[in-house]
């Protein structure tokens, strides 16, 4: 024990590099680069709030972007945590061929992002052509083209972390319930959901998270088509920062706000459920 | 002992992971950022023969399509900058101005045949274009002869010469929509790609036009300069405009509400597998119809006609030439660096090596007094660009898109065609959103 502490730094200093050089820096320089205007990232000149400022006022996409952002946020948490769940369940029971289900359901998620994106786009586009649509004809399309290709990646990811949550809970206080009279839903209501909240944390941060960073599949599906109203937070704040001169600073004073955003939501989500957690 | 062991271990691992960081390669004086990632593996053995012949060491990195401006911003920002790089006009010139070199006094620049079209400012020449290239209607003549052999075809026009305006240019294609089963085509334009990241020909092309006929009547000035300094457009030509479009959606290989997933390349592919007799691009395309698999245009069936849009006179209107593409040089890099540049690019475009790759593998039409009449591309569309240019009989038009505000304008404009085609927006919305995007843009 007293030799690891005394080696501790020869075995933390690589980690501790990589972080710093990929997140710390990058992070510290990113807040940095918010109050100043440059064209690369080496000749910025400080000009305080503007950049925030001029975010509401000149460019009026992030609203728009931020509030198809949530809409599709609040949508698919709700759906891949249901279906992720409901699989769970279907598939930690004792029936033939579970561990060939669990496979599949997992597997989309081995797939990129982009690679997801374009996948969809020629299926959702296949059906459309049949009416003489294609997925850029509304932007509600894009809107549900995005849900569905979300869910289709997130289920089976979440399918698993339930899936474990629920093989932890002891078997005998599912038969206690049983012996007290407890029907199938009384169950599932008051002892299985309670047990398996740490689950339930984890996944709602995770589909919290993915769902506000969203990035890949909105570029490859839609790219923001038609006229900008399919684009997320991500990539308004990618084409903001490359695709305007200009407007580098606003693209980074985008992401402070945006990295604020999610981390309290995403810390209040943690808190709430947390609560809720119980020991076995 | 075991302590020993494992300590040494760890320190090994530790050297062998920074070991892959720390190799020092030999460092290249000249460094490339390419724009044309159709030609990466051309530049990729210039460097290398140039290396062979002058000793000189030259770093080419392209940059992936449409992200050119993304790298080159964070490839100039490291301590080994691209030494040359590439603005697309003054409007690019504009936000890189802090990087370019004054090379007035290089050779490259008087090598220029026309020096009016380097970019330049004050006193100084900040970048040289190294390329002429040129876009109108590609046209399959071998379906044109098909259709004008037609029994029952319409008899106001009977051939490709008597299509000098708008207006015959409808009749014949009018006629051959009716006649498209006959032809064996889907439609007599390709797909009008508006899909995002591919309405640039509609966006900065085709909008050339009708703004090049605005103010080509500026006093005092060219269409580039006035276009430049305009803070707002009235758009007077905004009907040819949505004339000419509403001729490729109507009569398009594609019904219209489907545009909105089209690719260039699907347009290309459309030309080149004869579903479609006309598209409209430039010299460039060359390369992407002969590579598409089962081609069946024939080479010497590949002709180009001007891009009318029904202004008065346009019978004397020629196809549209310019340059998008400049080369600067990389002012904060050493003077050994700079030097080695201007002699690479020297060496590109007046060595007997580099001369014969320029235009036989690149396939570029320069505009340097370096090259020879009979040093010239062969591929059929460079060949109609030098047609157009020594016809006195027309007059071209120049590239004015140069002088569009911004990226985003055309991003705009793009999306507007593209709800309109959609039917979610009426043609004075499109209007209204060139015009205003314009002034909000250029401040």
């Amino acid at each position: 024990m007293k030799s690891l502490k005394r080696y501790s730094v020869v075995f933390v200093m690589p980690t501790l590099i990589a972080f710093i050089i990929a997140f710390a820096v990058p992070f510290v320089l990113g807040l940095f680069l918010s109050f100043t205007e440059f064209r690369t990232v080496s000749d910025a000149q400080f000009v305080g709030f503007s950049n925030y400022i001029r975010i509401f006022t000149q460019d009026k996409t992030f609203l728009n972007s931020l509030w198809f952002t949530v809409k599709f946020a609040v949508i698919s948490v709700v759906t891949i945590n249901l279906f992720a769940f409901v699989l769970a369940i279907m598939l930690t029971r004792d029936v033939f061929g579970t561990r060939l289900f669990r496979t599949v359901f997992f597997m989309p998620n081995l797939i990129g992002g982009i690679v997801l994106g374009y996948i969809w786009q020629l299926i959702i586009n296949g059906v459309l052509f049949n009416f003489g649509y294609s997925i850029t004809t509304n932007a509600s399309y894009g809107f549900w083209g995005l849900v569905i290709l979300m869910n289709w990646q997130m289920i089976g990811y979440m399918m698993i972390i339930y899936i474990a949550g629920l093989s932890n809970i002891p078997t005998d206080i599912i038969e206690a319930s049983k012996v007290d009279g407890a029907g199938w839903f009384t169950t599932l209501f008051r002892v299985t959901i309670p047990s398996c909240m740490p689950s339930i944390t984890i996944c709602l941060f995770l589909t919290i998270t993915n769902s506000f960073k969203l990035f890949d599949q909105n570029l490859a599906l839609t790219a923001g088509a038609p006229g900008g109203r399919t684009r997320m937070v991500a990539l308004d704040i990618y084409e903001t920062f490359y695709g305007r001169i200009g407007f580098e600073g606003i693209g980074q004073a985008k992401s402070v706000i945006f990295f604020l955003l999610v981390a309290v939501i995403s810390l209040t989500q943690l808190i709430l459920t947390r609560r809720k957690e119980v020991e076995i | 002992m075991k302590r020993i062991i494992s300590l040494i271990l760890t320190v090994l691992t530790v050297v062998a992971l920074f070991t892959g960081c720390g190799k020092k390669k030999q460092n290249a004086l000249v460094y490339f950022l390419n724009f044309k990632p159709e030609s990466a593996a051309v530049y990729e053995e210039l460097a290398k023969k140039y290396e062979q012949e002058k000793g000189v060491k030259v770093k080419v990195v392209t940059a992936a399509a449409n992200t050119y401006e993304q790298t080159l911003k964070s490839e100039i920002a490291k301590t080994e900058a691209p030494t040359i790089f590439q603005v697309n006009g003054p409007i690019g010139y504009n936000s890189w101005k802090d990087y370019c070199l004054d090379i007035k006094d290089s050779k490259i620049y008087s090598y220029l045949s026309d020096k009016s079209l380097a970019i330049k400012s004050g006193d100084g020449v900040y970048a040289v274009p190294y390329v002429v290239e040129g876009y109108g209607i590609i046209y399959n003549n071998a379906i044109m002869d098909k259709y004008f052999a037609l029994p029952n075809r319409q008899q106001k026009v009977g051939s490709m010469e008597e299509i000098k305006n708008f207006a015959t240019l409808k009749i014949v294609v009018d006629d051959m929509t009716k006649n498209k089963e006959k032809l064996g085509i889907d439609g007599v334009f390709a797909s009008t790609s508006l899909s995002s990241g591919e309405d640039w020909r509609f966006t900065t092309h085709l909008l050339n036009i009708p703004l090049y006929y605005e103010y080509k009547s500026a006093q005092d000035k060219d269409a580039t300069t006035a276009l430049l300094e305009s803070k707002e457009i009235d758009f007077k030509y905004e009907q040819n405009y949505k004339k000419i479009f509403d001729l490729y959606i109507e009569n398009s290989a594609t019904k219209k509400t489907l545009l909105g997933s089209k690719s260039v390349a699907d347009s290309m592919a459309e030309f080149a597998l004869s579903k479609a007799a006309m598209v409209q691009n430039g010299n460039w395309a060359w390369s992407q119809i002969s590579g598409v698999k089962g081609n069946t245009v024939d080479e010497k069936d590949i002709k180009m006609l001007p891009i009318y849009i029904g202004v008065d006179g346009e019978e004397k209107q020629g196809i549209c030439i310019g340059t998008e593409n400049y080369f600067a040089i990389n002012k904060n890099v050493s003077e050994e660096k700079r030097k080695a540049s201007l002699d690479f690019l020297d060496w590109l475009f007046s060595s007997e090596t580099g001369k014969r790759e320029v235009t036989q593998k690149l396939g570029f039409i320069t505009p340097f007094n370096t090259f020879k009449e009979s040093e010239t591309s062969n591929d059929p569309l460079a060949k109609e660009i030098i047609r157009y240019l020594n016809d006195d009989e027309k007059t071209v038009i120049p590239w004015i898109f140069t002088a569009f505000p911004s990226e985003n304008f055309k991003k705009e404009t793009g999306s507007a065609l593209l709800d309109y085609v959609q039917g979610t927006k009426t043609w004075k919305e499109v209007r209204q959103t060139v015009v205003e995007k314009w002034k909000s843009e250029r401040k």
